[in-house]
């Protein structure tokens, strides 16, 4: 791994034949499969009908699992090997960041939807403006606040009241996330949250910075306080998700202030398991395997990149979904 | 890695352990021809329904089954893997690298394709049939009212888009940094710029798709209120979305094919590209303009008038960068010395009928008139003389100028014009007359229709068949010149032609420019 000189030409590697990706769409189209078939066993299914569904699901997951897991071990050998060229580590630098790049736009249309139905759609139903045509036939009496405290549905009297237009029940929460309902400041979860995640995006940033003066122990401490606090954030975004469904009736059917609100937090959520999963391997590679120096250290890298998006995404997060 | 200079592995597990951009690239273009065959047999149902008027053939929901899948399968099965396929055999051997920069993960993005489109074609066979509610799946039809093969479309979308996804990243990571030393961004085949762009923009969008099959699944099983007024959602917010994705769609399908009319025009016109800085910056402000003209597929939606003037004026727009795209192909052939082999035949075969597909564009661009030409065979006739004149004419020309490089083996050009001349013809025997019958008032997607549509549809029916029986000489003749067609070894198989790809043996050996060459 001697670093290159611009003049020098090192060859690009290209690996000869692999069964990684064969086996990756095989265990990514198998766990898609099966999770089809458990959500339409729930959705359309007879109860009293045993079907294999979820064991196609669980094995096509692990499969899936456990090659991505194989695929990353064969990257991380060929580099130790001295197989990537700068050249190389190059590409994998713009290919995560591509990636990243597509995960911001997939947060982008859950924000949009948010965005779209709280200044459009809200006003229309309850017959403000252009779209508001409507509001007499379909939903008189509906008036719009955010969070929507009581969904078209509900002003009309429930689904059986009005026959048209209807697909669901949807009943309206008790009690949201908003600020604005909180008892205290200081008893407010997404509060706390938002201090620790935006504190591991500087842990990971103080590890960082160890690594460069290539002060390993700094890294270990802080790259494992990051996910300390990534850990603890997910925890309380469970204890979160507890609290509304168990106190304050607020659930994926809650119309749509629950229906973004879950959307928007769960992905955040799911992302946030993801990065804290890279956060971690990366800190085993470095504990175990005394991987990563100052000048090679891409994996570190990537996954430090990912965080920080997450953490991005949770700041507009905090501000659109809990206190706007 | 010292044994470097393998040639391919033997049997099977060469394509299904490829990591070789050319295997790959191969592919994906048999793959997407069968998808083409699959869609194009589902286009025959239809124009059978529609020969005369009357319940003729299939009942209503099959129709309607026909119409979903067809236009799934051709823009998602068919043209966008054939321009990935493209992409994956020219742009390495264009810009002089030895493969594309992340070769696992390309195999990867090419398998997860033949399960997929294996298993949407399957829910035709389910209880409640397959997705009926059109290729714009819109809510609520795709959502309450969908049969239970909507779950198992929904993830074909999820795994579609995944392929796409990886397919651009690789392609951008590719072009910008595998370039061959001297190999400028100015300096780069405009197939090469065309396809930088596109993947761009699928990087964009594919996860906006995502999103919206997302909440789709999300109100079908688990009680959200995306898409429902009832819970205080909307479902034209459905629309919005997936048309964020789908204009920009429509660009993803046509750049990558104004990239190779860019390459075979000059070819056979021995003349190089007619301002090649104004067609690289034309197509970025297509890309760029294309984020913001979607709701030019709601203005009957009920929008309010400031949004209908903005999005008219928007899309009027493109028809700008898009004018200055055909004015150069056309300003490159001026004086030059034209020759008309096969490919040059299909490119200006495209020049000619995307230009008339861009000019009816502008005609349901203008949002007034639009009210009436919505939804009718008008848009149908609009969006085919665009993706099967535009894209598809490009694919075949691709085909035929680049097969003798890859098998080095010379095409039957007899033959090749033959395709070429029925293709014409019967294209437009099966296309324009729906120009009429569609500002006559005859809706899209409906089984029937009144008497007075009836001879239009008839010729229209006619020419279809007769265009996708042509196809299959198409077919013919690729395969008998992979097997027994003339062979050739100059380097440069067309005269006029530019460019690296034509610097490297025929047929191109299984790894090129392991050694990048100095571009100067
Ligand atoms: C000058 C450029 C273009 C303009 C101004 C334009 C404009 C439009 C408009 C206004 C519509 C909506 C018509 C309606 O539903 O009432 C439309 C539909 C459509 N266009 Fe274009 N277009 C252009 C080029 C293209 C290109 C290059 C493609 C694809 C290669 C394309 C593909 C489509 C498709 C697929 C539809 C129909 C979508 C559907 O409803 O199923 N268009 N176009
Ligand atoms: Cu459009």
């Amino acid at each position: 791994m001697t670093p290159q000189t611009s003049t020098e030409f090192e060859k690009y590697y290209v690996p000869e034949k692999s069964r990684l990706a064969l086996c990756a769409a095989t265990g990514l189209f198998l766990s898609l499969f099966g999770a089809a078939n458990v959500m339409n066993d729930m959705t359309y299914g007879d109860p009293s009908v045993e079907t294999n569904s979820w064991t196609i699901f669980l094995c096509g997951l692990f499969f899936f699992l456990a090659t991505l897991f194989g695929w990353f071990r064969t990257t991380i050998k060929e580099n130790r090997a001295g197989l990537s060229s700068a050249q190389m580590k190059k590409s994998y630098a713009l290919g995560m960041f591509w990636f990243i790049f597509s995960e911001v736009m997939f947060f982008f249309v859950f924000f949009s939807a948010l965005f779209y139905v709280r200044n459009l759609v809200g006003p229309w139903l309850s017959g403000e403006g252009d779209g508001g045509r409507m509001n007499g036939l379909l939903w008189p009496g509906f008036e719009y606040t955010w969070p929507m405290a009581i969904t078209p549905q509900e002003a009309m009297g429930g689904a059986a009241s009005q026959p048209i237009a209807n697909n669901g029940d949807f009943v309206s929460f008790e009690k949201s996330m908003a600020i604005s309902e909180a008892s205290a400041w200081w008893k407010w979860l997404p509060l706390w949250n938002t201090i620790i995640l935006v504190s591991s995006s500087v842990t990971v940033h103080i590890a960082h910075s160890g690594l460069l003066a290539d002060n390993k122990r700094k890294f270990n401490l802080w790259l494992g306080i990051s996910v300390l606090l990534g850990m603890i954030f997910v925890a309380l975004q469970a204890l979160e998700y507890y609290e509304a469904y168990a106190h304050y009736g607020l659930t994926l059917n809650s119309g749509i202030y629950g229906s973004t609100f879950f959307m928007l937090t769960g992905f955040h959520g799911f992302h946030v398991i993801i990065g804290m999963t890279m956060l971690l391997v990366q800190w085993l590679r470095s504990v175990r395997a005394g991987h990563f120096s100052a000048e090679d250290h891409f994996g570190f890298e990537a996954s430090s990149w990912y965080w920080h998006f997450v953490d991005v995404v949770w700041v507009l997060l905090f501000l659109f979904v809990y206190v706007l | 890695m010292g044994a470097h200079h393998h040639g391919p592995a033997k049997g099977l597990s060469r394509w299904l352990f490829a990591t070789n951009h050319k295997d790959i690239g191969t592919m994906y273009l048999w793959f997407s021809f069968s998808m083409f065959i699959l869609g194009g047999s589902f286009a025959m149902v239809i124009r059978a329904e529609l020969f005369q008027p009357g319940m003729q053939l299939v009942d209503p929901l099959f129709f309607n089954q026909m119409t979903t899948l067809h236009g799934l399968i051709m823009v998602f099965g068919a043209i966008m893997p054939s321009f990935v396929g493209l992409a994956n055999w020219m742009i390495p051997m264009m810009i002089g690298a030895p493969d594309m920069a992340l070769p696992r993960m390309n195999n990867w993005s090419f398998w997860i394709l033949p399960p997929t489109f294996l298993l949407l074609a399957s829910t035709l066979f389910m209880e409640g049939g397959g997705p009926a509610f059109g290729w714009t799946f819109y809510a609520p039809l795709s959502t309450t009212y969908a049969a239970p093969s909507v779950t198992f479309f929904i993830f074909g979308i999820h795994m579609a888009g995944l392929s796409s996804i990886m397919g651009s990243i690789n392609i951008i990571a590719t072009v910008m940094n595998m370039r061959a030393p001297g190999m400028t961004y100015m300096k780069m085949p405009m197939f090469v710029w065309t396809w930088l762009i596109t993947a761009f923009l699928l990087v964009a969008v594919m996860p906006v798709l995502a999103g919206a099959v997302t909440m789709m699944l999300m109100d079908i099983h688990f009680g959200t209120s995306f898409f429902s007024a009832a819970g205080g959602g909307d479902p034209v917010l459905f629309q919005h979305i997936f048309w964020f994705f789908g204009h920009p769609e429509v660009y993803i399908i046509i750049l990558p094919a104004f990239g190779v009319v860019s390459q075979i025009i000059p070819a056979f016109s021995r003349k190089p590209l007619f301002g090649y800085d104004s067609m690289v910056y034309a197509t970025a402000s297509i890309a760029l303009l294309s984020f913001l003209v979607w709701a030019h597929h709601m203005y009957t939606v009920g929008m309010p008038v400031a949004g209908e003037l903005f999005f008219m004026y928007a899309t009027m727009l493109i028809a700008v960068p898009t004018g200055v795209k055909v004015f150069n192909w056309v300003t490159t052939m001026w004086r030059g010395s034209m020759t008309f082999e096969t490919p040059m035949l299909f490119a200006i075969g495209f020049l000619i009928l995307f230009t008339i597909g861009g000019f009816t564009g502008l005609m349901l661009s203008i949002a007034p008139a639009d009210f009436q030409y919505h939804d009718s065979y008008f848009v149908v006739a609009h969006f085919h003389y665009v993706m099967v004149a535009g894209a598809l004419f490009s694919m075949t020309a691709a085909v035929y100028y680049w097969l003798p490089k890859w098998c080095g083996r010379m095409y039957n050009e007899t033959m090749g014009k033959t395709h070429f001349w029925i293709s014409f013809i019967s294209f437009n025997v099966a296309f324009f007359p729906q120009h009429f019958v569609g500002l006559a008032g005859m809706p899209r997607r409906i089984p029937d229709y009144a008497l007075q549509f009836a001879d239009f549809n008839m010729m229209s029916s006619i020419g279809a068949f007769v265009y996708g029986l042509s196809q299959l000489l198409w077919g013919y003749n690729v395969i008998s010149t992979i097997v027994a067609g003339k062979p050739i070894s100059d380097e440069k198989v067309w005269e006029g032609a530019e460019g690296l790809e034509w610097t490297v043996a025929t047929p191109a050996p299984f790894h090129t420019f392991e050694t990048p060459p100095q571009v100067k």
